[in-house]
């Protein structure tokens, strides 16, 4: 089956068209821009380039995959809506893809793996992968210095770009979910045909907002 | 053959998706008028939070989508272009429906107009009085802008004589609201209460009145400031709020500035239509005093219903069918969401 994978939860506009058969899955295009202030204008020219290099029509798909973040919230959105509105035109189905899992599955170490991505702050967006691509702990947002590394021997993931020292593991690529990474983690779903789960964003932060007290004194 | 045109809005606190119908002979219908609101999130902020905005607009979008043709009776595939709001507006806010129009405009292979949503606050009274004739005036007024406006083309020429040099007239309604201890937003409670008082109680200040003020900008910070004074003032000493008289004499202060440069402009231009629109322009006090003053000064008035006067996808979706009456190009499907878009740029 084809399948578009679209993800802006990290620095890459990243958009692909990738054919997943039953036992694995293979890029037939793709079209990725690294400008963390381009998601809104880049996306969807990718995803109409990478649809024509693959040599199909939009119609041609049986589905879409979304990173649905963690990831900084502007840009997040920008690949959710898309994603969204693709979906309801075409009238497929869109599986939103953690964009951890995307780049643990791309990164396929059959160890234990650590993924972080920026999530600015002085925050890395991270989670914890067993041996077999399984998740054991995240997602979530901390410092480098707070994620417990028991037994992680691997990390991937552009958060090891953004904090070098931060982390005493052995780097692996991907640095950034690809659309073959996003197929693969929701190859179950896609292949079994299963309702997709609600397209919402994971932000793992709450908006910076605060309730205002009582008006100023005006007078001196 | 007549035209479906969506307009997608999420420029601000409302997700907004309307359907029109253009007409070979240019005129244009609405069909559809769709709005979710994330005006409740926001009450306990006194103002907009951009990104509970942001987010709202992301789960609203496609199930407004899914209102607006359920209720016009049409799919999707009957779209033959999108508008959409490229600014100006919060840069989260407008990205999330730029890029839900960009993947429509794509999916279903019709042109896709990035337009400017004060240019749509003008276009939607077509909708409800008909063709406008040009040139007309336009004066813009809502919780996030205040604008005097000449417009001699709405698909392409627009000019800003003036606009404010601080706040928006509808920030000085939810700021005087919250310190009179009203709800948020601000307009109606205070147009509700100041129907009981005085006008003439108080004697706020009409800002950038004098001499030397540019003759259409517009200030109401000082208005507010001064509201803020007298209510102070009169707490210190211990006496009552006379909140009615303080609402009906701070909505007099507003609407006698707006309304008295907008009939000047009239005059100094020749020009004799005026239109007001935005989420203001439903205020009891803004609409009778420009009608009075309009019809004095042989000014035709034209004020779109509440409805459509405040933030919603009709509006991007009328000025998107005449500029596509107008046979605008479309925009490149990369243009940037632009949050400080000038009213002089119509379509990006
Ligand atoms: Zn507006």
């Amino acid at each position: 089956m084809l399948v578009l994978a679209l993800d802006t939860s990290t620095p890459a506009v990243t958009a692909g068209v990738v054919e997943l058969g039953p036992d694995g899955a293979e890029t037939r295009a793709e079209r990725v821009t690294v400008d963390a202030r381009a998601h809104g204008e880049l996306l969807t020219p990718h995803l109409l380039e990478a649809v024509g290099a693959a040599g199909i029509a939009l119609n041609d798909l049986a589905a879409v995959v979304c990173g649905s973040g963690p990831g900084p919230f502007t840009g997040l959105r920008a690949g959710l809506a898309t994603a969204a509105s693709l979906g309801q035109v075409l009238d497929v189905p869109v599986y939103p893809v953690c964009g951890l899992d995307a780049i643990a599955a791309e990164a396929s170490v059959q160890a234990k793996l650590l993924v972080v991505t920026d999530a600015r702050r002085r925050e890395v967006y991270w989670a914890v992968y067993d041996a077999d691509g399984t998740r054991l702990h995240g997602p979530a947002v901390d410092r480098p210095d707070e994620i417990d590394l028991t037994g992680v021997e691997y990390v991937a993931g552009h958060g090891v770009q953004v904090y070098p020292d931060a982390f005493e593991l052995t780097a692996v690529e991907p640095w950034y979910p690809s659309p073959r990474g996003l197929v693969l983690a929701a190859a179950d779903e896609l292949r079994s045909g299963a309702d997709p789960a609600p397209l919402t964003a994971r932000y793992l932060r709450r908006p910076d907002a605060q309730e205002p007290g009582r008006p100023k004194r005006v007078l001196v | 053959m007549a035209k479906i045109i969506m307009g997608i809005e999420t420029s601000c606190d409302e997700t907004g998706v309307g359907l029109v119908r253009l007409h070979d002979d240019g005129t244009v219908e609405l069909i559809a008028d769709e709005v979710a609101s994330s005006v409740e999130q926001h009450a306990r902020f006194g103002g907009v939070v951009p990104e509970i905005a942001s987010r709202a607009h992301l789960e609203a979008m496609a199930p407004t989508v899914r209102r607006a043709f359920d209720a016009a009776g049409l799919t999707l595939k009957d779209v033959d272009a999108v508008a959409v709001t490229a600014g100006p507006g919060l840069a989260g806010a407008l990205l999330v429906g730029v890029a839900a129009a960009k993947a429509y405009a794509a999916a279903l292979g019709v042109p896709l107009y990035g337009v400017n949503h004060l240019a749509g606050h003008v276009a939607v009274d077509t909708l409800e009085h008909g063709p406008l004739p040009t040139p007309c005036l336009a004066l813009l007024v809502s919780g996030g802008h205040t604008q005097l406006l000449r417009v001699d083309d709405i698909a392409g020429k627009i000019t800003e004589l003036g606009s404010t040099v601080d706040d928006a007239a509808g920030e000085a309604y939810d700021k005087v609201a919250r310190l009179l201890g009203l709800p948020y937003p601000g307009g109606p409670p205070i147009d509700k209460a100041a129907a009981g008082g005085d006008p003439e109680a108080i004697a706020f200040p009409r800002g950038m009145t004098g001499p030397r003020d540019a003759k259409y900008d517009f200030s109401f910070s000082g208005l507010k400031t001064a509201v803020a004074r007298w209510v102070e003032a009169a707490e210190r000493r211990g006496d009552e709020i006379p909140v009615a008289d303080v609402c009906a004499s701070f909505q007099e202060a507003v609407a006698d500035v707006l309304t008295a440069k907008a009939v000047a402009a009239a005059a100094e231009t020749g020009i004799d239509t005026l239109v007001i629109s935005g989420g203001v322009a439903a205020n009891s006090r803004l609409a009778g005093l420009a009608r009075e003053r309009c019809s004095a000064a042989g000014v035709r008035l034209r004020i779109p219903r509440p409805r459509l006067c405040t933030d919603n996808g009709a509006m991007i979706a009328a000025l998107g069918a005449h500029v596509v009456a107008a046979g605008v190009p479309q925009s490149s499907l990369d243009f940037s969401a632009a949050p400080g878009l000038p009213v002089s740029t119509v379509t990006v």
